[in-house]
């Protein structure tokens, strides 16, 4: 019983810390990602939606992934549910 | 609730929305490049117009229109087709997805910097991704929307 309010102290200590020295908000401390991409993106995927060119351009390979999540459990619901030709329950 | 189906009003009305449904989902994947939206979204769209057929009509009634093999089929063209875009990237470019028909005629025009200017001749490969998305994204849902409702009544 003591080791676990002693352990509750420690983590709720924790959390508080980081909830303080949390950067605010709106002042990111890297942008250099970001104003890359509102400088570049046009020009290199010459498409206007900087989102969309993201999505299937700079983090195409995430897309590809997603893709093929759906895909396997489309599959998956299909093999699993599919009636059988000649089946009686 | 005879065989399924919906009372008339509800038919009638499905029946009004559904092209317009499917317009204006084809209007979120060819514009994906340039307005919020995109294959994902549309393909929503446009699968939940089936749904609304199937829920107003009945399956046993839309089984007879579309087959869920179609379907199935679609999703896994649209698939190959993103697979096949993204490995082009790497013979024409060495780089996986890369856009290489930026420059060129079809879909290549760079739009100038700034505020969007409606340019749909542009993008590169991404509305053929964001077609070949759709297709997906449209079969697959359908698909598993059929499929479940066709379990469903296996007495």
């Amino acid at each position: 019983m003591k080791a676990k309010v002693v352990v509750f102290v420690i983590f709720a200590a924790f959390i508080i810390y980081a909830a303080i020295k949390i950067h605010p908000f709106g002042e990111p401390s890297n942008s250099a990602m970001d104003d890359y991409m509102i400088t570049h993106a046009q020009n290199q995927t010459a498409a206007n939606n900087v989102v969309t060119s993201v999505v299937f351009d700079y983090r195409g390979y995430d897309t590809l992934g997603e893709a093929t999540v759906l895909f396997s459990a489309i599959a998956g619901v299909l093999i699993t549910l599919r009636k059988k030709e000649g089946e009686n329950e | 609730m005879n065989d399924g189906r919906m009372s008339i009003i509800v038919r009638t009305i499905a029946t009004s929305i559904f092209p317009f449904v499917l317009i204006f989902s084809l209007y979120v994947i060819m514009h994906g490049h340039l307005t919020p939206g995109g294959g994902f979204q549309g393909g929503a769209i446009a699968a939940s117009a089936i749904v609304m057929m199937i829920a107003a009509y009945g399956h046993e009634r839309m089984k007879t229109k579309i087959s869920e093999n179609g379907l199935a089929m679609a999703e896994s063209i649209g698939a190959t087709i993103f697979a096949i875009i993204a490995f082009i990237g790497v013979v024409m470019a060495a780089s996986f997805m890369y856009n290489f028909l930026v420059g060129t005629p079809l879909f290549g025009e760079i739009p100038p910097f700034g505020s969007n200017s409606g340019i749909l001749n542009s993008g590169g490969v991404l509305p053929l991704l964001n077609i070949a998305v759709g297709m997906k994204v449209i079969g697959g849902l359908a698909a598993v929307v059929m499929i479940m409702a066709l379990a469903g009544d296996k007495k």
